[in-house]
């Protein structure tokens, strides 16, 4: 009846996972009841849950990862503090079986519900109205995409209190991985997590892709593109081309551990270095996925803060696309110890050495947008040039390791560690946090706070060089990746400082929570709301609408005429819109179905991780015939009467006006 | 600058928008087979990689009737024409030549799953199931997933015959979906083509 799924299976005897489950239930009652207490829950549910709003959508995905990082950092710290503690006599607090899961979890979290969700969020916030667009090219799908990833990610954190976790490390290589050898659920877990947010992730990728492709402002050309619209349209074609690859591959483990198939086993004739290949054609590609968007943040924020268009718009967009095109023939870097000869390992050194050279031409760019500009240097430009030095840095160690003879002694120490922990924290986090700074007044209508911004990004700006630095240095002495103990007394010096670092960026972390709550507690004040609707007096369309925009976005929808329209048009003091009639606005409506899709999903997931088939079949229909009855319903969309959007525009004109005569 | 104010452009744009939006759901949809050719790439590459690897069990040179899937492959090929046919009929709005011709492509459709089923029975009944070996997990899986794919498309079809009686019948949105699923159907046709091709005849070559 019940499957696998025992009593036994809640891990009463772990002391941690008690207190921690203890205290997210916790905080669940409290929210639940507060949400009761002040009659929330049909707002809620009418407004959020079942919104195809591409802005609110964005904003619950940034809270997904907002949540997420406060897991994989949870984690990340009980990482550092046993390595702290487990030099010679002293074994620590984390046994192998929990410290395997704790590192597999924090990798696969970080990128999966973290990393992705972040950039999704910001996709979706700001790609529809940097392009003059009213919504996506499919709002149900985009509330699909959203509800998958997240009840992949509570179906990942249910693994903590309902089983366990795989203790294979974050892309669970086989033959680890398979059933003779991880005979528990927690391989079942990764993959079922894994697979059904990468349904969300694909659906995503089509549908920004079809967005960008078809739905941009009448005059806007490819080349009037803004510079985040393009790292984010090659985000979603490297979307489109490899995560069929990850679906693909981790079905065929998960066929090899249901049905006793032989892809990567052993025996039976399953190659090993198959999965390696497939995993890392997806996992090489899935790095650029992420930081691409944040290159576009930092470049939006550079010319916005430097006064100045960005130095070689077209270069930059260049860049971009080589580098999704080299992102493909480099993954063999991955594993240069595996025998492939040297001629294979020359041929994916080299590659990935020529991916620095675009990379590098983007740092340039940066920096001659910045040269002469009249730069404000204010906590967002903190972000991007701690980026530059940090990213700069991680890129050399990555070109050191891109040459095979290095990699040989490199390969699967810390400095490993160090270095793309160098280049995700200091490249794509510092980009999404930038990102998350810049575009939060336009979305919610007031600005962060600027001295919390600062404290935060000192925290994580020292924290990560005290954190990872020592690990570059242990990794040259040898230490190993996913160890649990040790006995080498000049290991033990660079764990402590590691620590220490942990602590400063623990900090970082604090300080980004109290910058959030400290703006939401001062939105009123005059200083931080943001009545222009472009507080940054920044150059694309998005600024060009209040904050935050009405549902439809744009009351008119925009002439383009050149890169930067909006910055053109404020030069000459006249908006596009002006004379222009207004029409009804023809909009989706809201549906619940992407929920239920979402729902009925994470019981089919947690029902198969458990063998609980009879409830697995049963959720399968319920998918089916969910998005049947939503194919019956006819009631999909609606127009926006002129008076409304009359209306909506009085009041931002009133605001503007206000604003003028301060 | 002259069209800043062209008022009558912005009005144009604002039913042109709307008829954007329905020929974004074919080319979407379109968009969306190209990930799923890249799955069954995917596939293909890895059969490619493990096709020799028997472990010792039998071969596709002696498990493969080709008999069998020259009738599977006859099926489908004649499904995809008949879908076409129905298509046309759908652009007539005539709604019982649609029906009818939907009516033959799902039996088509039909008949080559059952084919595809028993084959799969017999070799497992052999002993030559996909826990064989690599070369039959690669098989299975991929003929599988074409299948499955199959079989999503039959339920489509019978959705899109009920719809025919709803009142959304022959709206875009009704053409929308037929075209969508027209696209699936002959895709899935392609893929047979390809699995036919390299797993079946260079197997048993």
């Amino acid at each position: 009846m019940l499957g696998k799924l025992t009593l036994s299976a809640i891990p009463l005897d772990v002391p941690i996972l008690v207190g921690t489950f203890t205290g997210v239930v916790i905080v669940a009652l409290a929210v639940l009841g507060a949400i009761t207490y002040f009659g929330k829950w049909g707002y809620l549910w009418r407004e959020w849950l079942t919104s195809v709003d591409h802005k609110r959508l964005g904003i619950m995905y940034i809270v997904l990862a907002l949540v997420m990082l406060f897991r994989g950092f949870a984690d990340a710290i009980m990482m550092r503090s046993q390595l702290a503690l487990a030099y010679a006599g002293n074994p620590g607090y984390l046994p192998p079986h929990h410290y395997d899961q704790i590192f597999s979890a924090h990798g696969t979290i970080m990128i999966f519900f973290m990393a992705m969700a972040f950039m999704t969020g910001l996709l979706n916030v700001i790609v529809p109205l940097q392009i003059g667009a009213r919504d996506v090219a499919f709002p149900f799908l985009n509330s699909l995409s959203f509800w998958m990833t997240t009840i992949s990610a509570v179906l990942i954190n249910v693994s903590l209190f309902i089983g366990e976790f795989a203790q294979c490390g974050w892309l669970v290589y086989p033959p680890l991985s398979e059933q003779q050898f991880s005979p528990g659920v927690g391989v079942d877990y990764y993959i079922w997590a894994v697979q059904l947010a990468g349904v969300g992730t694909l659906l995503t990728g089509v549908n920004f892709f079809v967005t960008i492709v078809k739905m941009r402002a009448p005059g806007m050309g490819w080349m009037q593109l803004p510079v985040f619209t393009w790292t984010a349209f090659v985000t979603v074609v490297l979307i489109m081309a490899v995560f069929p690859v990850l679906t693909v591959t981790l079905a065929e483990l998960a066929l090899d551990r249901y049905l006793g198939m032989h892809f990567f086993t052993n025996y039976g004739g399953g190659s090993v270095q198959l999965y390696l290949s497939l995993i890392w054609t997806w996992g090489h590609p899935e790095v650029y996925i992420l930081v691409l968007p944040a290159f576009g943040v930092f470049s939006e924020i550079t010319q916005t803060f430097s006064r100045k268009p960005l130095f070689g718009y077209r270069v930059m967009v260049y860049a971009t696309l080589a580098i999704g095109v080299l992102s493909f023939i480099v993954w063999a870097h991955h594993f240069f110890t595996m025998g492939a000869g040297p001629n294979v390992n020359a041929f994916f050194g080299v590659a990935t050495m020529i991916i620095a050279v675009p990379t590098g031409v983007k740092i340039f760019n940066w920096l001659f947008t910045m040269y002469k500009g009249r730069i404000q240097f204010n906590g967002i430009m903190y972000w991007v040039i701690g980026f530059m030095i940090t990213f700069s840095i991680g890129g050399m160690t990555g070109v050191m390791m891109a040459m095979p003879a290095a990699d040989f002694v490199l390969h699967n120490s810390l400095f490993l560690i160090a270095h793309f922990h160098n280049v995700i924290i200091g490249g794509v986090y510092f980009g999404y946090v930038a990102g998350l700074n810049f575009w939060w007044p336009k979305v919610l209508g007031f600005k962060m706070n600027e001295s919390w911004g600062k404290r935060a990004f000192w925290c994580w700006f020292i924290g990560f060089y005290l954190a990872f630095v020592p690990l570059y240095i242990a990794g040259f002495e040898g230490m190993t990746r996913r160890m649990n103990h040790y006995d080498n007394a000049d290991w033990h010096v660079q764990m402590l400082i590691a620590s220490f670092g942990a602590a400063v960026i623990a900090v970082g972390v604090v300080c980004q929570l109290m910058q959030i709550y400290v703006s939401i507690r001062d939105r009123n004040l005059p200083e931080s709301r943001d009545f222009t609707g472009d507080p940054w007096n920044a150059r694309t369309l998005e600024w060009s609408i209040s904050s935050p925009p009405p549902a439809y976005n744009f009351a008119v929808v925009p002439d383009v005429h050149g890169l930067d329209t909006f910055h053109t048009e404020k030069q000459i003091g006249r908006r596009s819109y002006e004379g222009k009639t207004l029409t009804p606005i023809h909009m989706p409506k809201n549906t619940a179905a992407g929920f239920f899709v979402g729902a009925f999903s994470f019981v089919l997931g947690f029902s198969a991780i458990w063998y609980i088939w009879w409830l697995a079949a049963l959720a399968l229909i319920g998918i089916f015939a969910t998005v049947i009855l939503r194919s019956f319903n006819n009631d999909v969309d609606y127009y926006v009467p002129v008076s409304e959007i009359e209306r909506d525009q009085a009041k931002y004109v009133r605001s503007l006006t206000a604003q003028a005569a301060e | 600058m002259a069209n800043i104010s062209a008022t009558p452009h912005g009005t144009a744009h604002g039913i042109d928008d709307h008829e954007h939006h329905h020929t974004n759901n074919v080319f979407g949809f379109w968009v969306y087979l190209m990930t799923d050719c890249v799955l069954f790439g995917t596939l293909f590459a890895t059969f490619a990689v493990l096709r020799t690897q028997f472990a010792g069990g039998p071969t596709g040179k002696e498990l493969f009737e080709l008999n069998g899937v020259g009738l599977e492959t006859a099926l489908l090929l004649l499904s995809s024409i008949t879908f076409g046919f129905g298509m046309l009929s759908a652009y007539a709005r005539k709604q019982g030549a649609m029906l009818a011709w939907l009516a033959v492509t799902f039996l088509l459709g039909l008949g080559f799953l059952v084919l595809e089923v028993r084959e799969f029975a017999h070799l497992i009944h052999e002993g030559a199931g996909p826990d064989r070996s690599a070369f039959l997990s690669a098989f299975f899986t991929l003929v599988a997933t074409h299948g499955l794919h199959v079989t999503c498309g039959l339920i489509w079809i019978v959705v899109l015959m009920v719809q025919s009686f709803s009142s959304q019948a022959f709206s875009t949105r009704y053409m929308d979906k037929l075209q969508c699923l027209s696209l699936f159907w002959h895709f899935l046709d392609i893929v047979w083509i390809c699995v036919f091709t390299f797993v079946y005849l260079l197997s048993v070559i």
